[in-house]
């Protein structure tokens, strides 16, 4: 039987056909970006090698406006980890809790996640209309007319108007991974807690959320990386528009590459973003390492 | 019983306008998440006179479902309908073919480099697909592939690959060998073993990637606007993107646009929610 299992032509013929689409199509044009990311390059014949200038110029040239697609970036990552992870655990133990209809909120608050970014775009696009949307005719609706804004249009509010679609999506998610998580904590430790009279903020704080630490953070690492990552719904909603003010860095580099045809300054901004996720990744596992060692 | 009269007698008065508070926030949530898609679908059956006259929120006074055959035919919708569901279908099948031989050979073919292999599979996961956009553009559209289905389903394919593997690799661990042992010993080979045991064993499984590699390929956007400009290639999320610049104002045709785009998921989710929960928790607490 082990001649069966080792039979080296036998484990060709298993491995083959995922490890050549698997090596095609995301191994090797891993290197091959960080090729080009050494080349200045317009597409039309061959690139010139000029090292690591590309890289040099995100962050120092003259047209900077990948510094502050940066910028915009790490401001929704906060503003994933700080609001809408904490809005979706409060959520999450209310529904462990046990409430009524507790499948029914947890099939509804997950439906945002599985329809289509390029939907959900669309949908927030007409509820930001300035004339005939959903928000500015509930302003008035309730009289606060003097509110209404071209939430789009505004370089001031705009990055905010876009975050909101943004958070919106994606709290029914982490619902649903922090609910998961409470659920594994054993009903006697909070029974034991309750009968010593402790307050239900306490065995939250105490109990609940040491217990699930892995699960948060699981959700801090999707929040930011998702939130480093983030192209689809901005690319719908403004494009990175007006005047560059809700520009990330997928954006930056989608625009680079594709409307103003700079193959090695977007190849650099490709690898950045891939290695801004890999230490960010590292820094958030480092001190979640260092909580659980101290506690 | 001095414990439980305490809690009736102390604890329960409070505890019930508690629930109800926490009840109500519960449903205002729901509310909020749930009435775009409601207000969407409402003036999906709108005329622009209707919308611009004032009745944004309400009813529509007449349902036009006129709005839908014009999506669908006019818009084409129905054509980016079509190569979606194509290209969503090939990708899925591939995935689950390719993946559960990947684990097979992982999970129960001896040999020194499987470990390597899997961790090789796990980095993919890591990998944002921003990454590898201009290199696939550049070369399919020297082996000439852009504007086909292929030049999607093969990036689908790859980056699905990883969760795929794990989940399957994690499955076929907890089959006993002992099954597959007695085959052998009757004479069986490892590829009917493969094909007539572990197959069906693994559905439920192949069920979880399934509906992942559905929703991963049905909603991508970035190498669908790069890789496609046929205006007969374009699947949905592409498709909708130019459906809502054809008509531009006219909000009655681009919300059935979306509300039809929308469906095939809807109708999945609401057969299969549980599961589409489950697998799409799983997949983000191994991304994580």
């Amino acid at each position: 039987m082990n001649s069966v299992l080792s039979n080296k032509k036998t484990i060709l013929f298993f491995m083959l056909p995922a490890s050549l689409i698997f090596l095609f199509i995301v191994i090797a044009p891993i290197f091959i970006s960080a090729y080009y990311s050494s080349l200045e390059w317009d597409g039309i014949g061959k690139g010139v090698f000029i090292g690591l200038e590309n890289y040099k110029d995100l962050f120092f040239g003259t047209r900077n406006i990948f510094y502050g697609s940066i910028g915009n970036s790490l401001l929704l990552a906060a503003l994933s980890v700080f609001i809408q992870l904490p809005l979706a655990f409060l959520f999450a133990r209310i529904l462990a809790g046990g409430t009524a209809g507790e499948g029914f909120f947890r099939t509804v608050y997950f439906i945002p996640v599985i329809v289509s970014t390029v939907v959900i775009g669309q949908m927030w696009l007409k509820i930001y209309n300035p004339q005939y949307g959903l928000l500015n005719q509930f302003l008035e609706a309730i009289g606060r007319g003097t509110w209404k804004q071209e939430w789009l249009g505004n370089k001031d509010i705009a990055l905010g108007a876009v975050f909101v679609p943004l958070l919106w999506q994606y709290v029914g998610y982490h619902i649903l991974l922090f609910y998961a998580g409470i659920k594994t904590v054993p009903q006697e430790l909070i029974e034991a807690a309750r009968i010593d009279g402790a307050s239900h903020s306490r065995i939250t704080f105490n109990i609940v959320v040491p217990y699930i630490v892995s699960i948060i953070e699981i959700c801090v690492i999707l929040a930011v990386i998702g939130s480093l990552k983030t192209f689809d719904l901005i690319y719908v909603i403004t494009g990175g528009g007006p005047l560059h003010a809700t520009e990330v860095p997928t954006t930056v580099m989608f625009n680079t590459l594709f409307h103003r045809v700079n193959y090695g300054s977007g190849s650099a901004m490709a690898i950045f973003i891939i290695l801004e996720c890999l230490v960010l990744t590292l820094v958030i596992r480092y001190i979640f390492g260092r909580l659980s060692y101290d506690s | 019983m001095i414990v439980s009269s305490y809690a009736s007698a102390g604890l329960r008065r409070p505890f019930q306008w508690k629930k109800n508070l926490m009840l109500l926030l519960l449903v205002a949530f729901a509310v909020i998440q749930v009435y775009p898609f409601l207000w969407l679908v409402l003036f999906s059956f709108k005329s622009n006179s209707e919308i611009f006259g004032g009745n944004i929120a309400g009813l529509p006074e007449s349902w036009l479902w006129m709005n839908y055959q014009d999506a669908f035919f006019g818009g084409k919708v129905g054509l980016y309908l079509f190569n979606s569901v194509v290209v969503t279908a090939i990708t899925i099948l591939i995935t689950l073919f390719t993946a559960c031989m990947a684990a097979y050979g992982i999970a129960r073919m001896r040999w020194k480099l499987s470990r390597p292999v899997m961790v090789l599979f796990l980095l993919g996961m890591m990998i944002p697909l921003h990454a590898t956009l201009l290199p696939l553009f550049l070369i399919f559209s020297k082996i000439n592939l852009l504007n086909t289905y292929w030049c999607l389903v093969l990036p689908y394919v790859g980056f699905g690959l990883p969760i795929a593997i794990f989940i399957l690799v994690g499955f076929m661990k907890n089959i006993p060998l002992a099954m597959e042992e007695s085959a052998f010993i009757d004479g069986a080979s490892v590829y009917r073993s493969f094909f007539l045991i572990i197959m069906p064993i693994v559905k439920p499984a192949m069920a979880t990637v399934a509906i992942f590699t559905f929703l991963g390929s049905w909603n991508e956007l970035m190498f669908a606007i790069t890789f496609i400009s046929k205006q007969q290639m374009r699947t949905l999320t592409v498709g909708l993107q130019s459906m809502v610049g054809q008509y531009a104002t006219q909000w009655g045709p681009i919300g059935a646009g979306l509300v039809i785009g929308t469906i095939p998921t809807i109708i999945i989710y609401s057969i299969i929610s549980k599961q589409v929960q489950n697998s799409l928790t799983t997949a983000g607490a191994v991304k994580g």
